[in-house]
């Protein structure tokens, strides 16, 4: 994880049609630093995730150094969605209530490999990744993180909070899922992406 | 029952000689030392017995599918017996599509401390139905609904067969069969689908007792719900 250095997104582009004035960047910058500096984060934990975030919230790891000390146990208060451990369906309608209950601006974070994919839970409870119910920000890998992947997942998205633009339209567009199928991505995509690989492929076990 | 209860502690019924408890070493397979109750069943129950062995030390006892409320109730009555546990409903499908569905019943008397395991096969060519235990044992409750959601098994009698692990508009069928494909029937988007077509407040019903006890406390809309008479699977 530390040995790649990290991509710089926040080139430069020089396009004076579309460049904005002074009062507008430094303002832009003014309220994301406010923003980054205090998210607060609605915990998500069905699982042994939501331990290691624990400890991520606890002094030794200290989460309120990164302004997110105050857990907002009510989705109307809450900045971030971490969901930390695995999403069974019958939990997948409550976690995209309360996705939609968060106000905008609001992001997401897919804490461990259950969250971001379903991990080795291949079955037919589980929901192989929340990105096929919510939109995802940032993806932390592991089983479970760290206390400190969970942190660097938190700064990458502290990263991407700090060059949002105001004049940028699509960041706070609540995205509305499809009415027919109440789904974000299109149920080709989600068969496509929950398709087993590796080993999985051969644990069927149907018809013995 | 009504009449309160008195305390049982563990080995009362065997009197002031009841022998500490020990953990139990080099216990065969097949074998060793029956359960005093076997014998018992056999005396009492001679027809609907099928079969008694102790595999890893505790007696298996193989009944007759119709008979095995009648026993179960003997169990827990009589007074040289007093089953006053019931630790475990289960059940078990063998990979043999031949074999029966296997009911199991785990069976503990506190007074006696003996463990009891009670089976019972089911044809795969019948309906899978049995007697419930909901009458004599109160925590078959959920029990038998976990077992009717994941088998398929209906018990006969209970007062509230519905699904408890999976939600109630599941349709794929009994995620515990043999026949059924680990990742289910439908592919990811259908189950997607459906599941997030689910309303979750509607998963509370007047049957949670926890509802009925905070319904003044609930919202609106719910209560209106609630009221009339909405359950939980439709």
């Amino acid at each position: 994880m530390g040995l790649t250095p990290r991509p710089e997104h926040r080139v430069v582009e020089y396009n004076p049609s579309s460049q904005e004035g002074w009062v507008a960047t430094k303002l832009d910058f003014l309220v994301n630093w406010g923003r980054a500096n205090s998210l607060w984060p609605m915990p998500f934990g069905t699982a042994c995730c939501a331990i290691e975030f624990m400890a991520t919230a606890a002094s030794r790891f200290d989460l309120a150094r990164f302004g997110m000390e105050r857990m907002s146990f009510s989705p109307r208060q809450a900045d971030v969605l971490i969901c930390a451990g695995r999403v069974p369906f019958k939990l997948a309608p409550v976690i995209r209530r309360i996705w939609q209950q968060m106000p905008q601006p609001k992001w997401a974070i897919a804490m461990g490999a259950c969250a971001s994919s379903g991990n080795i839970f291949d079955n037919y409870a589980v929901v192989q990744g929340i990105d096929t119910i919510i939109p995802v920000d940032v993806y932390v890998p592991g089983c479970p993180p760290r206390p400190e992947g969970l942190m660097y997942g938190i700064m990458l998205l502290q990263e991407k909070v700090k060059s949002e633009r105001m004049n940028d339209k699509t960041i706070r567009a609540e995205m509305e899922p499809d009415p027919k199928s109440k789904l974000y991505i299109p149920p080709p995509v989600i068969d496509e992406l929950s398709e087993p690989f590796g080993n999985s492929v051969h644990q069927t076990r149907s018809g013995l | 029952m009504s009449d309160g209860f008195e305390i049982q502690y563990p080995g009362n019924a065997l009197g002031n000689a009841a022998p500490a408890p020990v953990t139990p070493r080099d216990v065969p397979n097949r074998g060793g030392d029956q359960n005093p109750s076997g014998a018992a069943l056999r005396q009492q129950f001679a027809d609907a017995i099928e079969r008694v062995d102790v595999v890893w030390g505790v007696t298996n006892v193989y009944v007759r599918p119709d008979r095995v409320l009648d026993i179960v109730r003997w169990l827990h009555d009589d007074s040289s017996q007093r089953y006053d546990y019931l630790s475990d409903v289960t059940a078990v499908e063998y990979r043999d599509l031949e074999a029966p569905i296997e009911v199991v019943w785990h069976l503990r008397s506190l007074p006696f401390r003996r463990e009891l395991r009670l089976k019972a096969q089911l044809p795969k060519n019948k309906p899978l139905e049995i007697a419930s235990v909901w009458s004599i044992y109160k925590c078959a409750d959920w029990l038998e609904r976990e077992c009717f959601d994941m088998f398929g098994i209906r018990f006969i009698g209970h007062p509230d067969l519905r699904r408890i692990l999976m939600w109630e508009q599941y349709r794929e069928g009994f995620p515990l069969r043999k026949d059924f494909p680990l990742r289910g029937r439908f592919s990811r988007a259908e189950q997607l689908r459906q599941a997030l077509a689910a309303n979750p407040e509607a998963r509370y019903s007047m049957e949670e007792l926890s509802i009925a006890d905070a319904f003044e406390d609930l919202p609106t809309d719910m209560r209106k719900r609630l009221k009339g008479g909405e359950r939980t699977g439709e």
